[in-house]
């Protein structure tokens, strides 16, 4: 039960003059009940990945199979692996269009099919699980404000109950706060429902407190496939590349150069404040 | 997925025709579209292909993407080219069961055919070869007389650069509006008329909605910048006649006389 991209190649206007090459070489394996982070530069080709392994995109060359099977079979219903593999789009608020919040989020189950009473039993989990306001449920959805509109258009895709759940940039443009309310929101979800959750970001200082497992993109291939902690030791290869590690990580190397011997092996500022206390306990 | 609309899409190549000043081209536009609805006789074709190819061979850009714009216009260009070929009348041609194809009506086909062809390959390598920014700059200086009688150039130039700026925009965000309604599940192949035209909802709203907003986005922008309409408006790069450009008018002459003697004698 995996998604696996063998020799994946994508590019872009093949033949003319606007031929570009956003995808070279990718090869991955992605487990169910994973939680990946996907982090890149902008124009990495991290959102072109994304869109292949829901089929929207279609490969030039390499062959993706889900659960084994090949996903460009000509048998294969691509509408169906669409259902498996939910995506949310940046800014997917943009994609709002229903009368009511309530509506718009039960237009995904809808179109998997499913009996009226599940659709809208689906729709109202799936707007509590984002937490959003049950006052909200009946408004337009152009009445709320910008978070409350990312938290319905996130709902519209988590009430399909995706097995694999993938995010581009789903906190682009909001504010600290709401940031981290959408991510521990995802965390939660990922936690309720053991699902595989793939979050695209360009900020490793969002990425590396959730996930278990970074993928590094540059120009089209992938540079890194680890661990955050494994990752984040190729601080000054990532600034190279336009990305930086976590701010701790910068911290915990400088305390450590400067003859405090903390382990430079921390992701997170709980972590770090955890080593550093450690450090002081020994020494005073 | 929606990457394959041409007409009106520059193609960027270094060439003669792209570096000419997009108000030559305008002119030499005009001319070619008269010259091919006025033109008579074989060898006013021959001069008119003639010098079609030599513009397609200067502009480098290849000859598939001119054609893609007739693409659009198939069905239009059969239905005429039936019509034309059975309903007019005249002398008898050849007789299929109980429709006759008179020697008046292949001619006045093919002609039309001939005509509607040209007709939009010759304006492809005008819009393939200069940017929209460009054509619109020309239609503004080529259209100034004008304004001296009270007609709006400037705004609908302003308009007009306004309005292709935006086609690339709109179709970059009905394909992503379209691939993140696929992955919720929506269908918009399957089904009869009326199912087709419901599964557009999700696709068109917001659609609509993100075209208000960029364009109040725009206004906006544009008010910032205290931006007050064509009156004592300099240009940044102003158009200016270059020795290609001399040429190309004399070329343009010879041709416009070329025709016209064929027009006459042909």
């Amino acid at each position: 039960m995996s998604l696996i991209l063998d020799n994946v190649s994508y590019v872009y206007s093949q033949g003319n003059a606007y031929e570009k090459k956003a995808l070279d070489g990718i090869n991955l394996k992605i487990e169910d009940g994973e939680f990946i982070g996907i982090i890149g530069h902008t124009g990495s080709g991290k959102s072109t990945l994304i869109q292949h392994l829901n089929g929207l995109l279609k490969a030039t060359d390499g062959k993706i199979y889900f659960d084994g099977e090949d996903i460009y079979d000509k048998d294969y219903e691509l509408r169906d692996l669409r259902m498996q593999v939910g995506m949310v789009f940046q800014y997917p608020e943009h994609q709002l269009f229903d009368e009511t919040v309530f509506k718009d989020v039960c237009f995904g189950p809808r179109n998997q099919g499913l009996p009226e009473k599940d659709v809208q039993l689906r729709g109202y989990e799936a707007l509590k699980n984002v937490g959003l306001n049950e006052k909200y449920f009946d408004v337009s959805p152009f009445e709320l404000s910008g978070g409350q509109k990312r938290r319905a258009a996130i709902a519209g895709v988590i009430a399909m109950k995706p097995r694999v759940l993938i995010l581009d940039e789903p906190t682009a443009g909001l504010d600290p706060r709401g940031k981290d309310e959408i991510l521990d929101m995802i965390a939660a979800n990922h936690q309720r429902y053991g699902n595989t959750v793939i979050l695209v970001s360009h900020s490793m200082e969002d990425v590396a407190k959730y996930v278990d497992r970074i993928i590094v993109m540059d120009d089209g291939k992938i540079k890194y496939d680890d661990e955050p902690r494994e990752v984040f030791k190729y601080y000054k290869e990532l600034e190279k590349i336009g990305l930086a590690a976590p701010q701790v990580t910068y911290l915990m190397n400088d305390l450590r150069e400067n003859g405090y011997p903390v382990s430079t092996d921390v992701t997170t500022v709980d972590e770090a404040k955890s080593a550093i206390l450690k450090l002081f306990k020994i020494q005073t | 997925m929606l990457r394959e609309i041409t007409l009106g899409q520059y193609y960027p190549v270094d060439s003669v025709i792209h570096k000419m000043d997009p108000r030559t081209k305008l002119f030499a536009t005009v001319i070619y579209i008269l010259s091919i609805f006025c033109f008579r006789g074989p060898i006013g074709f021959v001069a008119i292909t003639a010098g079609l190819i030599a513009v397609i061979y200067l502009s480098k850009v290849p000859f598939s993407f001119m054609v893609r714009g007739l693409k659009a216009i198939v069905f239009i260009l059969v239905f005429a080219g039936i019509l034309n070929l059975f309903m007019t009348p005249g002398r008898e041609l050849i007789s299929i069961w109980k429709f006759t194809v008179t020697y008046e009506g292949a001619k006045s086909a093919s002609l039309m055919l001939f005509r509607m062809i040209y007709l939009i390959i010759g304006t492809s390598v005008m819009t393939l070869t200069t940017t929209p920014n460009q054509l619109t700059d020309g239609l503004e200086t080529a259209l100034k007389p004008f304004a001296k009688i009270k007609v709006p150039v400037h705004e609908i130039a302003m308009m007009m650069s306004i309005a292709l700026r935006f086609i690339p925009i709109l179709v970059e965000e009905t394909d992503k509006i379209m691939k993140a309604q696929m992955a919720r599940g929506a269908d918009f192949e399957s089904g009869g008329i009326i199912k087709k035209v419901k599964s557009m909802v999700p696709l068109l709203v917001p659609l609509f909605v993100s075209a208000f907003r960029r364009a109040n986005d725009l206004a906006l922008a544009m008010e910032a910048r205290c931006y007050h309409g064509g009156e004592g408006r300099t240009k940044m790069i102003p158009l200016h006649y270059e020795h290609r450009d001399k040429v190309a008018y004399v070329v343009v002459i010879v041709y416009i006389v070329l025709i016209f003697i064929l027009r006459k004698f042909a």
